[in-house]
C-alpha cells in the first residue's frame, strides 16, 4: 500500500539517487558515497569552536536564544498530568521574576499527556511535542508505532519526535528506516516531524552523517541526536556533524532542515558552544527555534540564572528559579 | 534575520609589565650593550612601540660566547645528567605558572591570535622542556651511539614566527645534553626571550649557561664567526641558512640548519572533505602562514576541486581578522612591515602571471600590518607563487589526477620540509608517505606539533632533526675517549 507522501517521499529519493527503484542496495551505495568524518578532525573542530569567548552583549543576546529554543521535557513513566500542568506553566512563565524572560519554544512529553499540555499552554505560541514510534526503543511493529503516532497528534501535537530503528539502520536495512521514516511523516499529517537517530547507540561519526541523510531523505523536518535514555546523549562533535548535512542537505535539495541535540545539555555555557557552532559551521539561518531546538529540562533553570545575572550582577542559585517539575533529562 | 554578534574579549595585557628599555644576558646578569645602539620592537598589530632593545655588537657576543664557555667549563658539563633534568623541570613548571604572561607578550610582540599563543605555543614550550628534562639523565639509553657527551658552546639564531617555541626547540635540547647557549632572538619579537632570561634566573640556572644577546643580522653574523661557538642551531631562511654555511665551511664547527618550505597539502578525492577543508585552513592560515611547514601548495584531485575550493571559502568566511588580543581572533598581524611587503610583492606577481586570486573581503583594522587569508586557483607549477615561499595567509591551488602526479608536482620543489596527505586509504597514507621527500609527513591533520617527534628537512629546506631521541644527536659527540 502506498500513501500520497510515501509515493512523494520515494520519487523524491529515486530522483536525488538517480534510480529507477527505490532499493536498499541503492540507498546503500548512496549513504556509503558520503564523504567520510574523520573522527580526529571532526572532534578538534568542536573543541576548537567550544574555545570561543561569548561575552557582554552576544551573552545575553545568546541566553535568551538558548531559552527561546528549548524543548522543554519530561519523559518519565512516573509522569502525571500535575506533573505536565507544572512543565508547561513554567513554559509559559519561565521566570516570574522577570517577565521579558522568552518562554521555550515547547514542551516535550509523552503522546497521553499531550492533551494535559495542549490544555494548559492554550493559545500560547508554545508547542506542544510528544515523543512517539515505541519511544524510547522503537521497538514495536510499523503499525503500533504509526498508531501512536496519529493519537498523539489527534490530541493535539504539533510536533512528534520519532526514534528510528537502530537495529535495521547498524544491520543495513535502510530501507526499512527510509520507509519507517516516510510513513511516520506522512502520519504526522500537518505536524512537524523529528527524527530521532539515537547516536549514542551509532557509535560514528559515519553513521551518524548517513542516518542524517537517510532521516532527511525520508522527510524528517528535524534530526535529534538522542532520546535522553542512552548514554552518550548529545555531544558537540555530533551536532557538529549534523549541522555539517543539514547544510549540505539544503545545497542539494534547497530544503531547511532543523537539528535538535538532546540529553546532556545543562549549563548556559554548553548551550552557547552549540549556538557558536550553529552560527559558524550552517549558518545564521539555523539561528531560530524554528530550526534548532535544545531537547533539554534543566538547562533551562541554568540559563535564567545566568540572565539573572547578567542583569542583577549576582548568581544566586537554584532556590531563586521557581521550577516545579525538575527532570533528571 | 538575527545576527550572533561575537561582542570583543579582550584578553588583558595588565598581566605584563614591559620595561621602555632591555640589555643583554650575559653571565646571568642583564647588562647594556657596548656599543650603545638600539632598535625598537614594535606591536605588529598597531605599531605600538613596546620597547626598545639592546643590539649586540662583535664584543657583546665575545662576551657571552665567553660566559658560556666558563659555564660549560666550571659547571654545565660537569652536572649529573639528573641534575640538569632538576633545572629543566624547574624552567618547564615556571613557563606553565606563568603561561598568561608570556603568552600575552608574545602576542604583543609577535602579532599572533591570543588563542594561538595560549592554547599552542607556550604549552609546547613547556612541553618541550619537559620532555628533554626527562632525556637529561638518560642519554647513554638514547641509541646515540657510545659514550654521548656534549658538544661545548651552542650559538642559536631563532626567527620570529614561534619566538619562544623556537628558542624552547633550540635550548631545551642544548641544555638536557650538557651544552651551554648563547641564543639570538629575531629583531622583530626578542621580547619573550628576555622573560625567558628572567625565567632563568628565576629558575636558578647556573650563570652563563643561557646567554641572551638581542640584535639583526650583524649581530648573528658574529654569532657565526666566533671562533669559540663549537656547534649552530638555526631557522630562518633558506638565503640565511645557505649564507651561514659558507660562513663555516672548512672550520670544525657542526650546524644544523632549518629553512623554508613550500608543503604540499595533498587531497585525494575519497578525503574526509569536511575534515581536509579544516586542515587546509591550519594548514595555511594558522600563525598567518608564518609557518615554515605550511601547507601553502593545495594539490586537490581534479574531480573534487571545484567542491573543495567551494567549501574552502565558504570556510574563510567565517574566520575571524583582526586583533590578536582579542580571544576570537582566528587570524592576527602580519609580523612585520618587511614582510607584508614581501607578502604583496608575490602575490601581487601571483595575479601578474595569471592565477585567480580571491579573498574573503573582511574588514582590515586601520593601524598594523594585516593580508586577508588569500586563495590562488588556477596555479600551475611554474607560477613564483607555487614556486617561492611567501610566509603569509596565502594559499596555492593546483590541481592533479592521479597519485603518481600528486607525488611528482608535491616533489617538484626545491624545499622538502613537510607534506600533508588526506585520504581514507590507510594503504595510499603509507604509499604517499614513503615516495614525498619531505621531513614530516600529516596524514589527515596538519601542522601538529610535539616533541617526541622530531623535525626537519630535506634539500633546501635544512639539513638535522628537531624534537625527539633524533633531535638530540645534532647536540652530542660519541664515541671513544673520556
Amino acid at each position: 500500500m502506498s500513501t500520497a507522501t510515501d509515493v512523494d517521499a520515494t520519487a523524491r529519493a529515486r530522483d536525488l539517487l538517480g534510480v529507477s527503484r527505490l532499493t536498499n542496495q541503492a540507498l546503500t551505495g548512496w549513504l556509503h558515497g558520503l564523504p567520510g568524518v574523520d573522527q580526529v578532525g571532526c572532534e578538534a573542530r568542536a573543541a576548537g569552536l567550544s574555545t570561543r569567548s561569548i561575552k557582554t552583549s552576544s551573552k545575553a543576546w545568546a541566553i535568551d536564544l538558548a531559552i527561546s529554543m528549548i524543548d522543554l521535557t519530561t519523559l518519565e513513566g512516573a509522569d502525571t498530568p500535575g506533573k505536565v500542568r507544572g512543565l508547561a506553566t513554567r513554559a509559559l512563565v519561565p521566570d516570574p521574576s522577570d517577565r521579558t524572560t522568552p518562554s521555550p519554544a515547547a514542551v516535550c512529553v509523552y503522546g497521553d499527556m499531550v492533551p494535559v499540555a495542549r490544555d494548559t499552554l492554550g493559545d500560547a505560541d508554545v508547542k506542544v511535542a510528544a515523543v512517539a514510534t515505541a519511544f524510547p526503543s522503537g521497538r514495536a511493529s510499523r503499525a503500533v508505532k504509526l498508531a501512536d503516532v496519529r493519537d498523539a497528534v489527534e490530541n493535539g501535537a504539533d510536533e512528534i519526535d520519532m526514534v528510528i530503528d537502530r537495529g535495521a539502520f547498524l544491520a543495513g536495512d535502510y530501507l526499512a528506516v527510509f520507509r519507517e521514516v516516510a510513513e511516520t511523516k506522512e502520519a504526522c499529517g500537518r505536524a512537524r516531524l523529528k527524527v530521532i537517530m539515537e547516536t549514542g547507540e551509532l557509535s560514528t561519526y559515519d553513521n551518524v552523517r548517513r542516518a542524517s541523510w537517510l532521516s532527511m531523505l525520508g522527510g524528517g523536518d528535524f534530526i535529534k541526536t538522542s532520546t535522553g535514555k542512552i548514554s552518550p546523549a548529545a555531544t558537540l562533535p555530533v551536532t557538529l556533524t549534523m549541522l555539517e548535512a543539514v547544510r549540505d542537505w539544503r545545497d542539494l535539495t534547497g530544503e531547511q532542515v532543523g537539528v535538535k541535540p538532546a540529553g546532556g545539555i545543562r549549563t548556559s555555557k554548553d548551550a552557547i558552544r552549540y549556538l557558536v557552532t550553529v552560527h559558524e559551521v550552517a549558518g545564521e539561518d539555523w539561528l531560530d527555534n524554528h530550526w534548532f531546538r535544545f531537547g533539554a529540562s534543566s538547562l533551562l533553570n541554568d540559563l535564567v540564572l545566568q540572565r539573572q545575572k547578567m542583569t542583577t550582577g549576582a548568581y544566586s542559585g537554584a532556590d531563586y528559579v521557581a521550577d516545579d517539575a525538575p527532570s533528571g533529562y | 534575520m538575527p545576527t550572533f554578534e561575537y561582542a570583543p574579549a579582550p584578553e588583558s595585557r595588565a598581566v605584563v609589565d614591559i620595561a621602555s628599555s632591555h640589555g643583554l644576558f650575559i653571565g646571568g646578569e642583564f647588562v647594556e650593550a657596548t656599543g650603545g645602539t638600539a632598535f625598537k620592537t614594535v606591536n605588529p598589530a598597531t605599531e605600538e612601540v613596546l620597547s626598545e632593545v639592546s643590539e649586540a655588537s662583535a664584543d657583546d657576543v665575545d662576551a657571552a660566547v665567553r660566559a658560556a664557555r666558563t659555564a660549560y667549563t666550571r659547571v654545565w658539563s660537569r652536572m649529573s645528567g639528573a641534575d640538569r633534568g632538576k633545572y629543566l623541570y624547574r624552567i618547564a613548571r615556571i613557563v606553565q605558572e606563568r603561561a598568561r604572561e608570556l603568552a600575552v607578550l608574545e602576542t604583543l610582540d609577535n602579532g599572533k591570535p591570543i588563542k594561538e599563543s595560549r592554547d599552542v605555543d607556550i604549552p609546547l614550550v613547556a612541553a618541550h622542556f619537559f620532555y628533554h628534562a626527562g632525556w637529561a639523565d638518560k642519554l647513554s639509553y638514547a641509541s646515540l651511539g657510545e659514550n654521548p657527551r656534549p658538544v661545548g658552546v651552542v650559538g642559536q639564531v631563532i626567527p620570529w614566527n614561534f619566538p619562544l617555541l623556537m628558542l624552547a626547540w633550540k635550548v631545551a635540547p642544548a641544555l638536557a645534553t650538557g651544552n651551554t647557549v648563547v641564543l639570538k632572538p629575531a629583531e622583530t619579537t626578542p621580547l619573550t626571550a628576555l622573560l625567558f632570561a628572567e625565567i632563568c634566573r628565576q629558575a636558578d640556572l647556573p650563570p652563563g649557561v643561557v646567554n641572551i644577546v638581542t640584535g639583526a643580522g650583524a649581530t648573528g653574523q658574529a654569532i657565526v664567526d666566533h671562533p669559540g661557538i663549537d656547534k649552530l642551531a638555526f631557522t630562518g631562511s633558506t638565503g640565511v641558512g645557505k649564507m651561514i654555511a659558507r660562513s663555516i665551511a672548512g672550520t670544525r664547527k657542526r650546524a644544523t640548519l632549518e629553512l623554508g618550505g613550500k608543503g604540499a597539502n595533498i587531497v585525494f578525492d575519497d578525503a574526509a572533505i569536511d575534515q581536509a577543508v579544516e586542515g587546509i585552513v591550519t594548514g595555511i592560515f594558522f600563525n598567518q602562514g608564518h609557518v615554515c611547514c605550511a601547507g601553502s601548495r593545495l594539490l586537490v584531485q581534479e574531480n573534487v576541486a571545484d567542491e573543495v575550493l567551494r567549501r574552502l571559502k565558504r570556510r574563510l568566511g567565517t574566520l575571524r581578522v583582526g586583533d590578536p588580543m582579542d580571544k576570537n581572533t582566528d587570524v592576527g598581524a602580519i609580523n612585520s612591515k618587511a614582510q607584508l611587503e614581501r607578502i604583496q610583492a608575490l602575490t601581487e606577481a601571483g595575479e601578474a602571471e595569471g592565477a585567480e586570486r580571491w579573498d574573503s573581503g573582511c574588514e582590515l583594522p586601520a593601524h598594523g600590518y594585516w593580508f586577508r587569508p588569500t586563495v590562488f586557483s588556477g596555479v600551475a607549477q611554474t607560477h613564483r607563487i607555487a614556486q617561492e615561499e611567501i610566509f603569509g595567509p596565502v594559499v596555492s591551488v593546483l590541481t592533479f589526477r592521479t597519485p603518481g602526479e600528486a607525488v611528482a608536482k608535491a616533489n617538484n620543489t626545491p624545499y622538502g620540509l613537510s607534506a600533508g596527505v588526506w585520504t581514507e586509504k590507510g594503504s595510499r597514507i603509507l604509499w604517499m608517505a614513503d615516495q614525498l621527500r619531505a621531513g614530516v609527513v600529516w596524514a589527515n591533520t596538519f601542522n601538529k606539533f610535539d616533541p617526541t617527534s622530531p623535525f626537519g628537512g630535506y634539500k633546501e629546506s635544512g639539513y638535522g632533526r628537531e624534537g625527539g631521541r633524533h633531535g638530540l644527536e645534532a647536540y652530542v659527540t660519541t664515541g671513544g675517549g673520556q
